[in-house]
């Protein structure tokens, strides 16, 4: 298994996992864009990484054909040739798992992007050098530990410790483990024996095949709100913890934007940010900001609590269909140590474009829009991999998986859309019209809808906000006047309507302006928690009561924006913090006042 | 290493050229095919297995024959050797000087194919680049580093407003020289060729500008290499010898159009509108040379032109492009009739990086504020003046005839300019067509920015 005694390199996707089956060779015999041909000199299985050349390539075997296999490459395969040695590594494509994950980033292979000689990335193997953690050992020689569970922690310096794990596939009782101290990833950390008496050395750091999920005890039927820090999807579309969303929209409608601001305010443990075929710019971004950036929940750099995988869009292209598989594993592992992830994926039409491209590639029928004929069955697994589940090790995880669309000029009804608004439960549309005007986020309130909202009303109940419910379904339905009515004001004037549909516009305009609304670039209001989103409602809701009655009683709409309390209603959010929630009873006590005076000033009705 | 084959093409087929395997060359390396019937064309390794290779011809592979071609092959991927000398000089789309002065004498060869930057060493753009044009400095504002193409169409002044931009441009805390301009034209018909040509001598740019021209006479396969060509340089000057430089491509429609030609002649699948499926890869390749490099003093800005095949911004040049670059600016057939030059449609154009590059720290702290302001007022502007085709001004509510006003005087004073402004003068301007509003719509402004810029003087 490990005659040397020595710990296995365990960094290298390639090499983790290959139990003991001898390597294969292969030499190329023929080779064109990402993909060659080599004839095998042993036993090569499907799905199998393999090597390729001097620089090491890294490669998935795609097809067995009598003695020849068939390997997409995930590298650029400039200067390769007839001849050029190719060496299997007896395990399908892997990533490593371990503590050095978070606050880093990393291409679509899970192999590091660090600083180095040059600042262009070369084709070949980076393998992530093992890396010492201060280890502390949380079972005792003669423990029985299921396969899965936690068996010590890991810290960097001067950050939290993060549970270590036993692989899925190994369990069995403790015959040695590591003292406390500092201790490499890659060293065996703990030995095992398993039930058939054969002993297996665990280090803090697994290696695990990105396409099979990782398994769980059991999954659980989600309950309860992901809350992200937006109003416009907390309130109106909310997404389970444990969920699926996604958000289409065409370019210059503020994905990424929103994506980002999810990443910063969402209440999970840890983000998983994965660029799929994005800029490069973004990804620099993200590294300059999140750093920056405090975690409201901990306190910390919210950087502490990221994970970026990046495959820019100048990046080879068939890493790109791997580079999703990487980040649902990389998602599933944090889960598995009972930690609440959010996975964000920008963007999953980039991925269905490698997809459509290596499908071509191998000539394979295409399907609608050129696409492969298994791309919904795709998407599906995928989406599937979100979960809240009882996990290996006995705690409770999930995993929330939040996908963003570029459809081609914007048309839903493409492919990708269509199919993957099948198994969202989320769907957060985005509109062009509200991006031009600088309104953000610009989620369609008509086009998105969230399936699992009425489930959350428990949950807010619990928080404080019973009318939760009510209220959405109020604002909801006034956002579907709103619509109604513009229709019909572009035909007869707006001048020309009654004054109650008057009111209703007036109030959909501050619903949207007041609430909607919400600026990732103010300090105050980029994000914004369950009890400040609780009290901005009421605040709203109040002003719609407050308004209807006034109207009612004879005010004329059109002297309702010129209330003194009608502005700072409308920059509530950029104006009162979280910890000021105060503000927003004085704000409501002053609309209640001016109302007062306008109604008791009003002329008589029909006057 | 050059090798030269003889004798041994097996078929030719549109761009693509069978050999038998007699030398062991690489997949991607360059070769140049040589014949009686006409200069040498470039090519490259396209796919080799024992017994075979394929050549792709990157020029046209009309007159070749099989037996009289001889291949050499150079043993490393298509390259571009290249020093500080390349600027002030016109090139062809290969890279080859067109204007009589003597060869580059090269300091470095670089591919042209470029690799992808490692974004963990790309330092975000921040520095804003001040441009003389208010929608773009006011509203769109364009930062050192950044990718932002105008999405034109035929007839609409962008080259016009490409050169202004050149010229223009100035970093605010003015810093001494070091900026480089490189000039693709792709598939341009002459007379554009001439007027950047004309123009930036007028201005006394040439001197620090590489200009490469693939005119519309030109093979069409050899556009394919124009941008990469161009853009290897632009690299160069900017990570190697540290100059800040603006790269323009134009017009990447005729780069599209090529790719399309190639791909269709080598059998591909086709996808939209019969343009490859690779086109997302192939552009990003292109538009991802942009950026900053941490430790490097230089910086490469792209401001690719397109136009956009029957003014649809739906169609999948401007689409796709639109998806890599940081935003767009968007030109108007409607302003430019209206006679507002620049004829810039502030609503579709946007700068994705603008939020890094301006504010307290590199242009004004109320900055964000006006634009957003503006833009929300602009937007109620153009619905305004919908509801008003179907009903007239006169059936519109006071505040929306207000806001009517306001959308004529943001086009006509406010977008259109004789004179590059600074962004003082962008500013002021904005502020005082924000006056003619009611404060109670101002929503995106705080109370003491409106005290502070609104209050009537």
């Amino acid at each position: 298994m490990n005659p040397t005694g020595r710990p296995r390199d365990e960094s290298a996707p390639q090499r983790v996992g290959a139990e003991g089956r001898p390597v294969s060779h292969a030499e190329i015999v023929a080779v064109a864009g990402p993909v060659l041909r080599a004839r095998a000199s042993g036993a090569f299985a499907l799905r199998e990484a393999v090597e390729v050349g001097d620089h090491a390539l890294l490669g998935e075997v795609v097809k067995l054909d009598g003695d020849e296999i068939v390997v997409q490459v995930y590298e650029d395969t400039a200067g390769l040739r007839p001849g050029v040695a190719v060496e299997g590594s007896g395990a399908p494509l892997s990533v490593p798992l371990g503590p050095g994950l978070l606050g880093r980033m990393f291409d679509g292979l899970l192999r590091p992007l660090v600083r180095g000689e040059t600042p262009f990335v070369r084709p070949g193997m980076r393998r992530a050098a093992g890396e010492v953690f201060a280890f502390t050992p949380l079972a005792r020689p003669g423990d029985e530990l299921p396969a899965g569970a936690i068996f010590g922690e890991a810290a960097r310096e001067g950050l939290p410790a993060q549970a270590c794990l036993l692989p899925p596939t190994a369990g069995g009782t403790v015959v040695s483990i590591a003292p406390g101290g500092a201790l490499a990833d890659t060293a065996v950390a703990c030995t095992l024996r398993d039930a058939s008496g054969a002993e297996r050395g665990v280090a803090m750091r697994h290696a695990w095949p990105v396409r099979t999920p990782r398994p769980v005890l059991a999954r659980r039927v989600p309950d309860a709100p992901l809350i992200t820090g937006q109003r416009v999807l907390d309130t109106l579309f909310p997404v389970a913890r444990g969920g699926k969303a996604a958000i289409p929209g065409g370019f210059g409608t503020g994905k990424t934007v929103l994506l980002e601001a999810l990443a910063k305010g969402c209440d999970a443990d840890v983000i998983v940010y994965l660029g799929c075929g994005e800029r490069g710019n973004e990804m620099a971004g993200v590294l300059a900001e999140f750093p920056e950036l405090v975690d409201p929940r901990t306190g910390r750099a919210l950087m502490e609590r990221t994970v970026v995988i990046a495959n820019t869009s100048n990046m080879p292209v068939s890493a790109r269909e791997a580079s999703i598989y990487s980040a649902a594993t990389v998602a599933e592992y944090f889960r598995d140590q009972g930690l609440h992830v959010a996975l964000m994926a920008d963007s999953t039409s980039r991925w269905a474009e490698a997809l459509r491209e290596v499908s071509g590639r191998f000539g394979e029928l295409p399907g609608e829009g050129g696409y492969p004929a298994y791309l919904a069955s795709r998407i599906a697994e995928f989406y599937e991999r979100a979960a809240i589940a009882d996990t290996l090790c006995g705690r409770v995880g999930s995993v929330t998986v939040i996908g963003a669309i570029s459809p081609p000029s914007g048309d839903f009804s493409e492919p990708v859309t269509s199919h993957t608004k099948r198994y969202v439960k989320a769907f957060w549309a985005l509109d062009v019209q509200r991006a031009q005007a600088r309104f953000y986020p610009a989620i369609h309130p008509l086009q998105s809808y969230a399936e699992d909202a009425a489930a959350f009303a428990p949950w807010w109940t619990s928080h404080g906000n019973s009318r939760w419910l009510e209220l959405r379904r109020r604002f909801l339905t006034l956002l579907d006047e709103q619509a109604r009515l513009e229709r019909m004001a572009r035909i007869v004037g707006k001048d020309a309507l009654p004054a109650r549909q008057q009111l209703a516009l007036t109030c959909a305009d501050v619903l949207n302006e007041a609430f909607l609304r919400q600026s990732a670039f103010s300090p105050v209001d980029r994000r914004c928690g369950p009890a400040r989103q609780g009290a901005m409602m009421r605040v709203t809701a109040r002003f719609l009561d407050l308004a209807q009655a006034a109207v009612e009683a004879g005010v004329a709409p059109e002297r309702i924006p010129r209330l003194d309390a009608y502005r700072p209603l409308l920059r509530m959010g950029e104006e009162i913090g979280e910890d000021e929630l105060e503000r927003f009873d004085a704000l409501e006590a002053a609309l209640e006042r001016e109302f007062a005076a306008l109604v008791g000033g009003a002329p008589p009705a029909g006057a | 290493m050059l090798v030269t084959v003889e004798h041994a093409a097996a078929r030719l087929e549109g761009p693509l050229m069978f050999l038998r395997r007699t030398v062991d060359a690489g997949l991607g390396d360059a070769v140049e095919v040589h014949s009686p019937s006409g200069p040498p064309r470039l090519g490259r390794v396209a796919a080799l297995d024992t017994k075979h290779m394929t050549i792709e011809v990157l020029e046209s592979t009309a007159g070749l024959d099989l037996g009289r071609s001889v291949v050499r092959f150079f043993g490393e991927p298509l390259a571009f050797g290249l020093s500080g000398g390349v600027l002030g000089r016109v090139f062809n789309g290969v890279g080859e000087p067109v204007d009589g002065g003597p060869p580059i004498a090269a300091a470095q060869r670089h591919a042209v194919d470029g690799l992808p930057l490692n974004p963990v060493e790309r330092a975000n753009p921040r520095d804003f680049i001040e441009t003389g044009v208010t929608a773009i400095d006011l509203l769109n504002s364009l930062v050192r580093g950044q990718k932002l193409p105008l999405f034109s169409a035929g007839g609409l002044p962008h080259d016009r407003l490409a050169v202004a931009i050149a010229t223009h441009a100035r970093l605010r805390d003015a810093e001494p020289g070091a900026f480089a301009i490189v000039f693709a034209g792709i598939g341009v018909p002459w007379e554009s060729a001439e007027y950047f040509r004309a123009s930036l001598a007028r201005s006394g740019a040439l001197a620090r500008t590489a200009l490469f021209l693939n005119l519309a006479s030109d093979s069409s396969t050899q556009r394919l290499l124009t941008p990469r060509f161009a853009l290897t340089a632009a690299e160069y000057l900017a990570y190697v010898e540290g100059k800040h430089v603006l790269a323009i491509l134009t017009d990447m429609t005729n780069y599209c159009e090529a790719l399309r030609e190639v791909s269709s002649s080598k059998g591909e699948v086709p996808s939209r509108k019969g343009f490859p499926g690779a086109m997302y890869s192939d552009l990003a390749t292109l538009y991802e040379r942009a950026g900053i490099v941490h430790g490097h003093p230089g910086s490469l800005t792209q401001l690719p032109i397109l136009t956009m095949p029957a003014d649809d911004i739906g169609h999948p040049i401007p689409d796709l492009t639109g998806y890599i670059t940081e935003g767009q600016i968007v030109l108007s057939r409607e302003l430019d009739r209206r006679g507002v030059d620049p004829p810039i449609d502030v609503l579709p154009s946007l700068s994705r990086l603008m939020k890094d590059g301006v504010g307290g720290r590199f242009t004004h702290a109320d900055h964000p504020a006006l634009a957003s302001q503006l833009y929300a007022a602009y937007a109620r502007a153009v619905q305004a003046r919908v509801l008003a085709s179907v009903v007239g001004a006169d059936g519109l509510a006071e505040t929306d005839r207000r806001y009517l006003a306001f959308g004529d005087a943001f086009e006509g004073t406010l977008v259109r300019q004789e004179e590059p402004r600074t962004l003082e003068e962008s500013m002021a301007a904005g502020w005082r067509l924000l006056r003619d509003l009611p404060r109670a719509e101002l929503a995106r402004l705080s109370d003491a920015q409106i005290a502070a810029h609104l209050s009537e003087a």
